[in-house]
């Protein structure tokens, strides 16, 4: 894979979303993490060594197996840089929704 | 609690999608967009035209409590298709910013709901990503700008 690995299109997958709620919680283990979905295993890996990839995970060893972390610092980096943007619309939009619903059509 | 209004932006790419889900019914929800009187009150902006059809054209203004203009945008409406799609371009005035494509999409979900999908194209990557962070950049501006009059008041 010599493809750019960036944390947007990391988080443009609700998959990917998914397994970073599910992580946030606690550290897991691969096959902890695949059992929450339908999703063939061998796909979840692949959601985890991208999300791996970007930082937006982290792993441990402990014996035997690999345990994945949420990555704070980087999540909290998206989020900041994303988040007024979207607030900016959803403000607007809610606005638009209040007008609307107290809206009544001029005879 | 679900976020009603969803931003997806992939790396790498000059647009970005939008979507927004209302609970509203699809005639309101257009008509928020088409009737100027209510663009201008959740826009918080003025309207000085907006021709709603095809080659048609809109202008919006936006001026501070002393009256200095403080935002100006324009655009050509190229599609105009009630309760189902405008397509128009949107261009900031007196700014870096250059062009923006907008392909709007409204579609009913029920009686009572209804969604908008709004795509925008950039010119470049690097454009659509600097519009991104503008309100990102605003909102410090705003803070320091907020702290600078404290400061001020405290001298």
């Amino acid at each position: 894979m010599n493809l750019r690995r960036d944390v947007f299109q990391a988080i443009a997958d609700p998959t990917r979303r998914a397994i970073l709620m599910l992580v946030a919680s606690q550290s897991m283990t691969a096959g902890a993490i695949a059992s929450n979905f339908d999703t063939a295993r061998p796909t979840v890996s692949k959601h985890l060594q991208i999300l791996t990839e970007c930082e937006l995970l982290g792993q441990q060893q402990n014996g035997r197996e690999i345990y994945y972390h949420i990555n704070a610092k980087k999540m909290k980096e998206v989020a900041d840089f994303i988040e007024p943007f979207r607030n900016m619309w959803d403000d607007r939009f809610n606005k638009l929704e209040t007008i609307m619903k107290n809206y009544k059509p001029k005879k | 609690m679900e976020r009603k209004t969803k931003v997806n932006a992939e790396d790498g790419k000059q647009d970005l999608v939008i979507t927004r889900e209302f609970d509203l019914p699809l005639e309101l929800l257009f008509k928020a967009y088409a009737d100027p009187e209510i663009v201008e009150q959740w826009m918080g902006t003025k309207v000085l035209k907006l021709e709603n059809k095809k080659h048609g054209g809109w202008q919006f203004e936006t001026s501070d409590a002393k009256g200095n203009v403080v935002f100006q945008a324009n655009g050509v409406i190229h599609e105009f298709v009630p309760e189902r799609k405008i397509t128009r371009t949107f261009e900031m005035e007196n700014a870096p910013f250059g062009v923006q494509l907008e392909f709007l999409e409204f579609e009913k979900i029920s009686n009572e709901t209804s969604k908008l999908i709004m795509h925008i194209v950039y010119k470049s990557v690097a454009q659509r990503d600097q519009m991104l962070q503008l309100p990102f950049a605003h909102g410090i501006n705003m803070a320091h700008n907020r702290l600078q009059e404290l400061v001020s008041k405290l001298k």
